[in-house]
């Protein structure tokens, strides 16, 4: 579960790029952040991966208190989700296997946890026979699975995916998306920070609209719909 | 919160992986390492045979002291023991005036040698011939002789000492300072050149940390790159250096004006250069991956 409660965040250079945000995430919900560039979705996924502290509020994540958190309980902190990148970020010189297993290696898994879980994953996002191809060799969407397939393999409590489709087609797009509804169905929290309001209003999801460093929608529906306005 | 544990056999395999993906970056590291260990070493062994000279003719550096005229032989010689217990004093050897005098006929041979064949054995006092432990102490070692009852004038060639002992001193400073000097610049060349090698890996550390990787698994495989690769440039710079040291030793035994400067034979030394080439390689190219790294683990 994440919860802020009046989060301000002040960056060193004066910019406020979050004016006292309130907003609670349980378990198992899919929830998409929107809002347009500048409004201080990427601030609030930076705050709940511990990249950047808080100014002031109270910030909680999967049971870990940001505010108190001591810099060597954030690695186990960050253990609790799974991040996805827009521009995918996977290791160029590792295979598609390779990539999830040092992911796995990360944590401590054994070679035995590896080798039973990496390849149900990648049968899940629906890469199996893809395991030793280098991600050059792979489309947009099939990185974005290897990604997705990372993001996934330890298990997470929660999927935070920045922009997840922003570097794919719109076909490619609505099957990412598809994917990590499905990987909700299964148990696991999303939260999809985007801006592309077509893919927002094909699924039936809660919508938290920020702008300019506050919540200003957050509801069942589309991408901004005034009778939720907060 | 469980604690991750020390995979050894995996941060060594990654580390090892990592100097073959990086290959040029790898060969950029060890061609430093092997550079400022060519250097460093190269102008430690200078001081070090500097230092084995000055060695030498300090201890064959003595004075004499030479005793009274009123003396007998047997008075002379009985003041051998009072003259070996002065501190600093490390061997006394007592000259008759008739060795005195053979001696001096003998450096005479060949140019004038008739002219002293008539020197009568009184014209020379006995003598000792005292040799010292330290030479930085010789001053006051040949005041403490000159004490003795009996000894009549000691000759002492006192600048000579004092230059041996500042030109010892002044080269171990001067070789201490440089090589400092160089293990910090090596230490900052060897850490820019890991740096640059791991600017290009500064994304897998931002994905490992966001994967929930701690600081020393991270840190790890580089440390143990850097240590492979310190090792190997260690080695590498030892045989080179072998064969610098034969090159100079066989310019300088076929010079006309140098070849009296004898030079510690390279397989004397060879345990211990090994041994602080391997140790400063170890230092640097631990040292330089955990400090190339620490800028990108701050994620």
């Amino acid at each position: 579960m994440i919860k802020l409660i009046g989060v301000q965040k002040e960056y060193d250079n004066g910019t406020k790029a979050l004016k006292g945000v309130d907003l609670q995430i349980n378990d198992g919900e899919f929830v998409f952040l929107v809002g347009p560039s500048g409004s201080g979705k990427s601030t609030i996924l930076k705050l709940i991966t511990a990249e950047v502290a808080p100014t002031s509020g109270s910030l909680r994540v999967n049971g870990y208190n940001l505010n108190t958190i001591r810099p060597r309980q954030v690695p186990y902190m960050r253990r609790t989700l799974g991040v996805i990148f827009q521009d995918f970020r996977l290791i160029e010189k590792k295979t598609v296997y390779e990539n999830l297993a040092f992911a796995m290696r990360a944590i401590g898994a054994t070679q035995r946890d590896i080798r039973k879980r990496a390849p149900y994953v990648l049968e899940l996002v629906g890469l199996a026979g893809k395991e030793d191809n280098f991600p050059s060799e792979l489309s947009g969407g099939e990185q974005q699975r290897v990604a997705v397939a990372r993001a996934l393999v330890n298990n997470p409590i929660m999927i935070v995916a920045d922009e997840p489709t922003g570097n794919l087609d719109p076909q490619r797009s609505l099957e990412i998306m598809t994917l990590l509804e499905r990987i909700n169905t299964l148990g696991t929290t999303v939260l999809v920070v985007t801006h592309e309001k077509d893919l927002v209003n094909r699924f039936s999801k809660r919508v938290v609209a920020i702008e300019s460093g506050r919540v200003i929608s957050d509801g069942m529906g589309g991408y901004y719909n005034e009778e939720t306005e907060v | 919160m469980k604690k991750q544990r020390f995979d050894i056999g995996f941060y060594l395999s990654e580390g090892a992986k990592s100097i073959f993906t990086h290959g040029f970056m790898s060969f950029a590291s060890v061609c430093m390492i092997v550079a400022c260990l060519l250097i460093m070493g190269s102008f430690s062994l200078v001081a070090l045979n500097l230092n084995d000279m000055l060695g030498t003719l300090e201890r064959e550096n003595e004075f004499r002291a030479y005793i009274d005229e009123s003396l007998t032989e047997e008075e002379a010689r009985a003041l051998k023991s009072t003259l070996e217990a002065i501190p600093n004093v490390d061997s006394v050897t007592f000259i008759t005036r008739e060795e005195a005098r053979a001696q001096f006929v003998e450096n005479r041979e060949g140019e004038t040698a008739a002219l002293w064949d008539e020197l009568p054995d009184e014209a020379l006092r006995h003598r000792y011939s005292i040799h010292v432990v330290d030479i930085e102490q010789l001053q006051s070692t040949v005041a403490e002789v000159e004490k003795v009852p009996g000894v009549a004038k000691i000759n002492a060639a006192l600048e000579v000492a004092q230059g041996f002992v500042i030109v010892r001193n002044v080269a171990s400073a001067v070789a201490i300072i440089l090589v400092v000097i160089l293990v910090v610049i090596s230490l900052f060349i060897i850490s820019n050149t890991i740096k640059l090698a791991t600017f290009n890996r500064r994304e897998e550390i931002a994905i490992l940390k966001m994967c929930g990787a701690t600081d020393s698994f991270i840190r790890w495989p580089f440390i143990f790159e850097g240590l492979i690769l310190g090792l190997f440039g260690a080695v590498a710079a030892f045989f080179l250096e072998w064969g610098v040291y034969g090159l100079i030793g066989r310019a300088i035994e076929s010079s006309d004006t140098i070849q009296l400067i004898t030079l510690i034979p390279y397989t004397q030394m060879a345990p211990m250069v090994l041994a602080i080439f391997a140790g400063t390689g170890f230092v640097i190219g631990v040292l330089g991956s955990v400090l190339a790294i620490r800028k990108f683990l701050q994620v």
